[in-house]
């Protein structure tokens, strides 16, 4: 049933496929990003409480959302390179890790000035904010060990064990941060109330959570390609491209 | 029938090798055991000697020390073997290799975690550490840095190949130990207000279970991985 | 739509500096990312084809022998 799965295990085909998958994931990112922040910045209603700060929700959302995800296909693939022994899969975790870090990054950052006018504080240990840091620890060390291995095939399935033993910790850091913070800190913030977002405010909002998705997608097919051709720069097919590219 | 030795003989075979190891070259224990002793002395002197302050955040000083000695010492878990070549007769050898792991990090715990957990109390004394806290320092020790050593185990043995291992190894594995941290330093304070604790500790046994089934597969395959 | 005129817009209810300084750093981030990430297809290929010449070079130079 799976069969035709394996036949794009074989390089070429891969990097052919993601080639052709670039563009589609591209567009989509790039019109559903530029939909939903021009709605978000300019379009949807103040709100009544936070005034127009609110409007760093429709990047800080996505960014945190997605670097949760991104760190879950970072080490879906790694577990497919390691189990089916799938170079691709190795080489597709190698190329999430960057994206994933910067999209973390971005989401504390985006945290950080959020909290400044609303808590009056650049940083706070919130739970949520300290699992975020915890991640990007996670993400840089996966990073750190992949850089340091001169052979690039054993480096791709070093990072790929961590990525795996981080993902069994991901639950239980974020639970014991969770725990620490409600013993720790009177629980007088909230990141946002809860009560239910206006139709206005959470259709941008989506648009832009599906719109950062794609964008990782399309990014890592960006990185996955050129990895695709530095690990496999021997064989003829890659250095045909190679020629044709020529010296500069 | 049977060939070769049987696993708990392959077991304690290397476990034994590693103590007269260790035993031969006394500084592998002494020095975590220094450096632990050392940095919560910086402590007080960098803060100032008010039994308060002092007493409040004994725990977390201690704690720190703990994960940073036994990562300090696991750097050199796998490192001889490895240069000596015993690593690789070892992954070749018959006997399952998570076994084998398991006793070269028992090994280890018994060399650095049990003085470690011995040399707390005056520690904790030096701290000013609540009376109260005594019972709850040792027991989350106890059962805390087997998990340190166990999950170390695992960054260690992705790095042994490297020629950097330091820095990298605190970054691949001080995220790990986050959890464990704050167990155990909440039950020492929970155990200072005289709250029961033993929620905590529960917590921290099951994080050692979890480790102690797991964490050798994935040294097994770290290894593996560095070694070929 | 909750803003008046342009100056307003970019006033963002007077937490301008915040608001924009969350969506210039991300765009900016994400920029230089994305500038990287398509950098690399190409460096990665002149470096082969330097590669292959090089070998071209040796390949000449010993049958000149």
């Amino acid at each position: 049933m799976w069969k035709w799965l394996h036949s794009y295990a074989d390089p070429e085909r891969a990097y052919n496929l993601s080639g052709k998958l670039l563009p589609w994931f591209a567009m989509l990112a790039i019109a559903l990003i530029g939909i939903g922040s021009v709605w978000g910045l300019a379009f949807a209603p103040t709100d009544y409480q936070q005034g127009d700060s609110y409007r760093i929700i429709f990047i800080h959302v996505p960014a945190a959302s997605m670097s949760m995800a991104a760190y879950m296909g970072m080490a879906t693939s790694a577990f497919i390179g390691l189990v089916w022994q799938i170079k691709s899969a190795d080489w597709a975790a190698a190329a999430i890790a960057p994206i994933g870090a910067v999209i973390t990054f971005i989401a504390l950052l985006t945290g950080a000035t959020w909290g400044k006018p609303m808590w009056g504080t650049w940083w706070v240990w919130d739970a949520r904010l300290t699992a975020e840091l915890v991640l990007l620890f996670l993400y840089l060390g996966v990073i750190a060990l992949y850089a340091s291995f001169e052979d690039k095939v054993l480096a791709a399935r070093a990072a790929g064990i961590l990525a795996i033993v981080g993902v069994i910790n991901i639950p239980i850091i974020k639970y014991s941060v969770e725990w620490w913070s409600s013993l720790h800190q009177p629980s007088t913030i909230r990141i946002t109330g809860q009560s239910t977002m206006p139709t206005e405010m959470l259709y941008p909002l989506l648009i832009n959570i599906l719109g950062f998705g794609l964008m990782i997608g399309a990014i890592t097919l960006i990185r996955f390609r050129s990895e695709v051709l530095a690990r496999n720069s021997m064989r003829p097919w890659v250095r045909t491209l190679a020629k044709a590219q020529g010296v500069k | 029938m049977k060939k070769g030795i049987s696993f708990r003989q392959a077991f304690y075979t290397l476990l034994k090798r590693d103590l007269q190891i260790a035993i031969r070259h006394k500084g592998d224990i002494f020095n975590p055991l220094l450096f632990f002793i050392l940095i919560v002395t910086l402590f007080p002197l960098a803060i100032g000697p008010e039994p308060q302050i002092l007493s409040r955040i004994a725990p977390g000083i201690i704690w720190v020390a703990a994960l940073l000695a036994s990562m300090l010492s696991l750097e050199r878990l796998f490192k001889a073997d490895y240069v000596d070549g015993s690593l690789e007769q070892m992954l070749l050898s018959p006997q399952p290799l998570p076994l084998m792991v398991l006793a070269k990090v028992l090994a280890h715990w018994l060399l650095t975690g049990v003085p470690l957990i011995l040399v707390a109390p005056l520690l904790a004394v030096l701290l000013h550490l609540d009376s109260n806290s005594y019972g709850a320092l040792m027991a989350t020790l106890a059962l805390g840095t087997p998990v340190l050593s166990l999950l170390g185990a695992i960054g260690v043995a992705l790095t042994v190949g490297l020629h950097k291992g330091g820095v990298l190894l605190s970054l691949l594995i001080l995220p790990l130990y986050i959890p464990v941290l704050i167990f155990a330093t909440t039950a020492i304070d929970a155990a200072g207000f005289n709250l029961p604790y033993d929620g905590h500790l529960a917590i921290i046994a099951a994080m050692l279970v979890g480790s102690l089934t797991l964490a050798p597969f994935a040294i097994g395959a770290s290894l593996r991985v560095s070694t070929n | 739509m909750p803003f008046d005129s342009l100056s307003d817009f970019l006033h963002m209810g007077g937490y301008a500096f915040y608001v924009w300084l969350a969506y210039g750093v991300t765009f900016g981030s994400l920029g230089i990312l994305v500038i990287q990430s398509m950098g690399q297809k190409r460096k990665v290929l002149t470096e082969i084809a330097k590669k292959i010449q090089r070998e071209e070079h040796l390949k000449e130079n010993r049958s000149n022998k």
